[in-house]
């Protein structure tokens, strides 16, 4: 009896070591482990044996089944994982093919550069104001110190409807309107992005239709050593913490004193070179001290308020920074320039 | 204004400070240098020639065989094709070796057979520019002086030894439009003294009165008239110097009379004008208003109609010029002049730019005006010019000046306190320091206690208020030197308003589901202006547009995207995306601004999914676009304020297009462009919406308000309906909805089927409904209830049968 255990053991451990996939295993345990297998054919001659022999086969028959089961088990789980190994290699793929693109757009060039500006000026604590693009002469030209006939208005002649009403030249009339509203008190914290007009016949360097962006600053005790502090942290935001800035006296009718904010060229670290024609510098913006007759003029006291203002243009300061060579890309809308503008920097 | 170096010297020392360092300075201190011209740039090699022989070329008619002694030790041959080469003549020779512009290297050859050692030059073979080159010379060589010098460097002689600064100036800085202006202002800078011309001229016995008789009538425009009277003059070429001083100033030269004038207007930014006295025809000028279709023909030979806008100088009767603008050809100095009339005058901006404008003339004179001369530099202006005359034109300056004068000359005074000018600049400057910066500029100023009076010389008129004090502080004092400061006020929030926030989630939402943003022109054409427009309004017309193309203000933007579209899908870009945010323009009548009104619009044509080597090809469908509409209406919180309903709309396709309503007003539009227009366009189908963006963003929405993850299972019920064709899901939708009441939580639209195997004219449309109750778990029996409702409703009121 005890050999035909062994017997039996060493058949079975035979027969799972050879079995080639889980059915036959299955059929293995069910065979020699089941109810009507020969392992409970041989027990059932246990009443033969002595009253002392009988636990001892008895357990010796545990000892074989355990070694049965012990082993359909770990042939078991051997099986199982080539099952899967097997297939998994039978999904592999080119993880090199290109994925399924993530449709995506993105904003114009321009209004990348406006929103960066306007959240650099809203960190300093400014709003942003916005205005008609159709305006009246008076809030164009006369609220900002350039009455009819006077000379500067040559500086940028103008798109008119009628006699009164314009196209606007700069923004800022948004700068008038938000003073004549706030019919002097102080204290204002603005920046005016929007499109401008003017008679230009467009070309790499000149476009009828661009955009502006302007600020402007009002309280008492605004001194022009502010103005050069603020821009001196918009140019370092803006363009890299290394350029440095220059003002240079200028003439705006606007604004006096004005002056106009170069930076340091990039190209050269100053040296000169063609891309600031020899100079070292580049003309980034025009600004200067509120004239009084502004002020005056929207109800401001001139004695007790100063203010400084500044400008620039959008498509400068993108053709600088990102290389562009023609202004008329900013609004011919080739989607081979518009994709250039997605990353970020 | 181009400022020679070498003629600036004659006014102030600049001594140690070479041309590209003054025009730094300069620069910095407030009037941008915009260039520094070396004239004589990559040129050598150039000597004054002596022709000795001159012969036509044997082998060739239009060339010439000459020998020019060059100051070497044996003459050079030269074959030369100019046609005004004649022996005797002093001439630019480039010697072989000499470099000319565009660093053309000269070296012996032989032209036809025959040797040529050298070139004889033309002024525009030596880099000037042909329109600056005396008419004379202007076809053929230049010719010096016959006494002039061989063998000396030529280019010195033509003053080309020279470096030019181009200043631009701002419209305020017109003192600068002079080289004593220039002179003023470059000593301030450099800390120097300035020499001004004195002239001096012989006396006359007879009187420029005796001969002239001056009164104005029009005071206003013109408060000082003054003329000299020069007898015996001879017209002919001016000297070389001033000749190349004009010409490097880029004024071409004529005669001396005439160079004179534009010389002194140079100098002292005072335009003169030479009438010839003997044509004038009286002895009188008078100065008036000219009458309205009055005429003069001007020196260039054009005949000008003249209104009572125009200021003229007549002999009494008729015009003889156009004041302040241009001379009368009537009164012309020509060869055979002998006397000259010489107007020095002062007019007063606007009349003249009126003419200028008026007649598209504008002259060196006339710029000076409409920007402002100093009224104290007409008399020594005309005194300089006069000595010029006696010197360089043989003239005889009559005694005394004819002069009509009602001018109030004077200077401006104006205060500032020290306090002042440190808080607006933000520096901690002294009394001290101030004065000293008025006393470069030479202006007089006194002080008292903290307050500082200056008095500004009528030369600078452009300073009229403590400001502009200021600024000459600022400016001289150096921006370098201010400090770096941030304003103290109390700070203030900055943020975008309600509305900007969300245009920029209206901008972010859609370049997340694909679109490009393009910006486009806001003016455009008749066809395009009106085209696709939200309301049917007149377009806002320029006045006077530049072209057809940019004559109107756009009422939509759809025509704009549809140009993008058709720009890039003819370089190959067929499959597109593009949305714009921007205004448009609703006219209104009289001296209204029109109404501007922000609108979203976008246009989509080609293949809206493109995965390329899996082979999933999809183009954009009416259901792609209005899918980005209701995701951006979503996102605004608006799902539910919003509905689509079938519209007809000029440019659309008829069965494809939307009206969009928001709380029941149109808002806007999407659906197809009609296939002709795509055509006419060369695009593919292509799909376009147009919102009022101002009142989408304006609509209020609903406040953020969670709502209770629900606890109870929901049980969903599919039906499909057959109905006749022309019944829209919306329709069904709403009856569904209404049954359904409180228990029916959702209800969408699974599946439509319009194929063969339905009845003609019918359609089997399926929606899954979803009945939920937060308080309860729902039993068939509960649901069963409402849906039979549903069921019944839907086929007695839009007859929709069950679909078995
Ligand atoms: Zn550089």
């Amino acid at each position: 009896m005890q050999e035909r255990l062994k017997e039996l053991q060493a058949e079975a451990l035979e027969k799972v070591t050879q079995a080639a996939d889980l059915k036959e295993l299955n059929d293995i345990r069910v065979s020699y482990l089941g109810k009507k297998g020969p392992i409970t054919e041989v027990l059932k001659g246990m009443g033969k044996l002595s009253p002392e022999e009988r636990p001892k086969m008895g357990a010796l028959a545990n000892e074989v089944r355990d070694m049965i089961t012990g082993a359909i088990e770990e042939k078991q789980i051997a099986l199982e994982k080539a099952a899967v190994e097997q297939k998994l290699a039978a999904e592999k793929i080119d993880v090199t093919l290109p994925g399924r693109p993530v449709r995506e757009g993105n904003h114009h060039p321009l209004t990348r550069i406006i929103e960066e500006i306007e959240d650099l000026f809203i960190g300093m604590g400014y709003t942003v104001a916005e205005g008609p693009e159709v305006e009246k002469d008076y809030y164009n030209f006369e609220a900002l110190n350039l009455p009819k006939g006077h000379p500067a208005r040559d500086m940028q002649d103008s798109f008119y409807i009628t006699e009164e009403i314009l196209l606007r030249t700069h923004t800022s009339p948004v700068q008038a309107r938000t003073m004549e509203q706030k019919q002097g008190k102080g204290p204002i914290k603005i920046i005016c992005p929007g499109k401008v007009y003017r008679r230009d016949n467009d070309d790499a360097t000149h476009s009828h239709q661009f955009t502006q962006i302007e600020g402007l600053v009002i309280d008492e005790n605004i001194r022009l050593s502010d103005l050069k502090g603020t821009l001196d942290v918009f140019a370092k935001k803006m363009f890299g913490a290394d350029r440095e800035i220059r003002l240079r006296p200028s003439f705006f009718p606007f604004t006096e004193p004005s002056v106009e904010m170069d930076i340091s060229c990039k190209m050269c670290g100053g040296h000169g070179c063609s891309t600031c024609k020899g100079t070292g510098w580049i003309e980034i913006l025009g600004a200067g001290m509120v004239h009084p007759n502004v002020l005056e003029m929207a109800g401001y006291d001139s004695k007790k308020y100063t203010g400084f203002a500044f400008g620039m243009g959008p498509e400068r300061i993108a053709m600088l920074k990102y290389g562009v060579d023609d202004i008329r890309h900013f609004y011919t809308n080739d989607i081979r320039f518009l994709k250039q503008f997605s990353v970020t920097e | 204004m181009l400022v020679s170096y070498k003629w600036l010297q004659e006014y102030v020392d600049l001594t140690g400070v070479s041309a590209e360092e003054l025009g730094e300075k300069i620069t910095k201190s407030g009037i941008e240098v915009e260039g520094v011209e070396t004239l004589n740039e990559g040129l050598k090699g150039i000597v004054v020639g002596h022709v000795l022989e001159c012969e036509k070329h044997p082998n060739a008619e239009k060339l010439n065989k000459t020998l020019v002694d060059i100051g070497g030790e044996e003459p050079v041959q030269i074959i030369c094709g100019a046609p005004n080469v004649a022996k005797g003549q002093k001439v630019a020779v480039a010697t072989v070796g000499a470099v000319l512009p565009g660093n053309f290297k000269i070296k012996k050859a032989k032209l036809r057979g025959e040797a040529s050692n050298g070139m004889i030059c033309s002024l525009q073979e030596l880099g000037i520019e042909a329109k600056l080159v005396a008419k004379e010379f202007s076809e053929g060589i230049f010719n010096f002086p016959e006494d002039t010098e061989v063998g000396q460097d030529a280019l010195a002689l033509l003053g080309r030894d020279d470096q030019i600064l181009e200043l631009g100036l701002t419209p305020n800085r017109a003192d600068c439009l002079s080289m004593l202006g220039v002179g003023y202002e470059v000593a301030a800078i450099l800390e120097r003294d300035v020499k001004l011309p004195e002239p001096k001229t012989a006396s006359a016995t007879e009187k420029a009165e005796d001969y002239i008789k001056v009164s104005v009538e029009a005071k206003e425009d013109n408060p000082l008239y003054t003329a000299k009277v020069i007898k015996n003059v001879k017209i002919g070429p001016s000297p070389l110097w001033m000749q190349t001083r004009l010409m490097a100033a880029g004024i071409r030269p004529h005669n001396n009379v005439v160079d004179i004038t534009n010389y002194i207007l140079l100098e002292y930014g005072q335009p003169l004008h030479a009438f010839d006295y003997d044509l004038l025809g009286s002895k009188e000028i008078l100065v008036r208003r000219a009458k309205q279709g009055e005429e003069i023909t001007t020196l260039d030979d054009a005949k000008r109609t003249l209104t009572e806008d125009h200021l003229v100088i007549t002999n009494g009767s008729v015009p003889v010029a156009l004041a302040g603008v241009m001379g009368g050809a009537n009164s012309e100095v020509n060869a055979d002049t002998t006397t000259v009339l010489l107007e020095s005058a002062y007019f007063t901006g606007p009349v003249i730019r009126k003419a200028s404008k008026d007649h598209g003339l504008r002259s060196e004179a006339s710029s000076r005006y409409e920007k402002g001369v100093d009224p104290a530099r007409v008399r020594p202006a005309a005194e300089r010019a006069a000595e010029l005359m006696a010197l360089y034109a043989g003239g005889e300056v009559l005694d005394g000046t004819a002069t009509a004068d009602s001018l109030t000359l004077e200077p401006a005074v104006v205060s500032v306190t020290l306090e002042k000018i440190n808080s607006v600049i933000g520096t901690e400057l002294t009394m001290q320091e101030v004065e000293a910066i008025f006393t470069r500029l030479q202006f007089k100023s006194t002080v008292d206690n903290d307050t500082i009076t200056v008095t500004v010389p009528t030369r600078r008129g452009d300073i009229t208020i403590e400001e502009d004090l200021i600024e000459e502080v600022a400016r001289l004092f150096g921006y370098d030197n201010v400090p770096k400061t941030l304003p103290q006020g109390a700070a203030t929030p900055g943020r975008l308003s309600e509305y900007q926030l969300k245009r920029r989630l209206v901008r972010r939402y859609l370049e997340g589901a694909g679109l490009y943003q393009a910006i486009t022109y806001s003016l455009t054409n008749q066809e395009k202006a009106t085209q696709f427009a939200l309301e049917k309004r007149q377009p806002v017309e320029l006045a006077m547009p530049m072209s057809e193309d940019r004559s109107l203000l756009r009422l939509s933007i759809v025509p704009q995207l549809l140009e993008v579209l058709k720009y890039n899908t003819a370089r190959q870009n067929d499959s597109l995306a593009v949305y714009e945010t921007g205004a448009v323009f609703l006219k209104n009548d009289g001296e209204d601004l029109p109404e501007e009104e922000e609108h979203l619009a976008a246009a989509i044509t080609g293949l809206w999914e493109n995965h390329q080597w899996q082979g999933e090809k999809k183009p954009v469908d009416f259901y792609v676009i209005k899918g980005i509409l209701e995701g951006l209406f979503a996102k605004l919180g608006l799902a539910d304020k919003i509905s689509f309903s079938a519209a007809e709309k000029e440019g659309m396709h008829p069965g494809r297009t939307a009206e969009v309503t928001l709380n029941g007003a149109a808002i806007g539009f999407v659906g197809q462009v009609h296939p002709t227009v795509q055509k006419d366009m060369d695009l593919k189908e292509t799909y376009v919406f147009e919102l009022n963006l101002k009142t989408v963003l304006e609509a209020g929405t609903a406040p953020l308000q969670y709502e209770s993850i629900p606890r109870f299972p929901s049980i969903t019920r599919d039906i499909a309906l057959v109905v006749d064709k022309n019944k829209s899901a919306a329709e069904l939708q709403s009856i569904i909805v209404e049954t359904g009441g409180k228990l029916l939580k959702d209800v969408y639209v699974f599946d439509l089927y319009e194929g063969e195997r339905m009845e003609v004219g019918k359609k089997s449309i399926a929606f899954s409904l979803k009945y939920f109750d937060p308080e309860r778990t729902l039993t068939d029996e509960d649901v069963t209830k409402t849906h039979e409702k549903v069921l019944k409703a839907v086929e007695e009121q839009a007859g929709a049968v069950l679909r078995g």
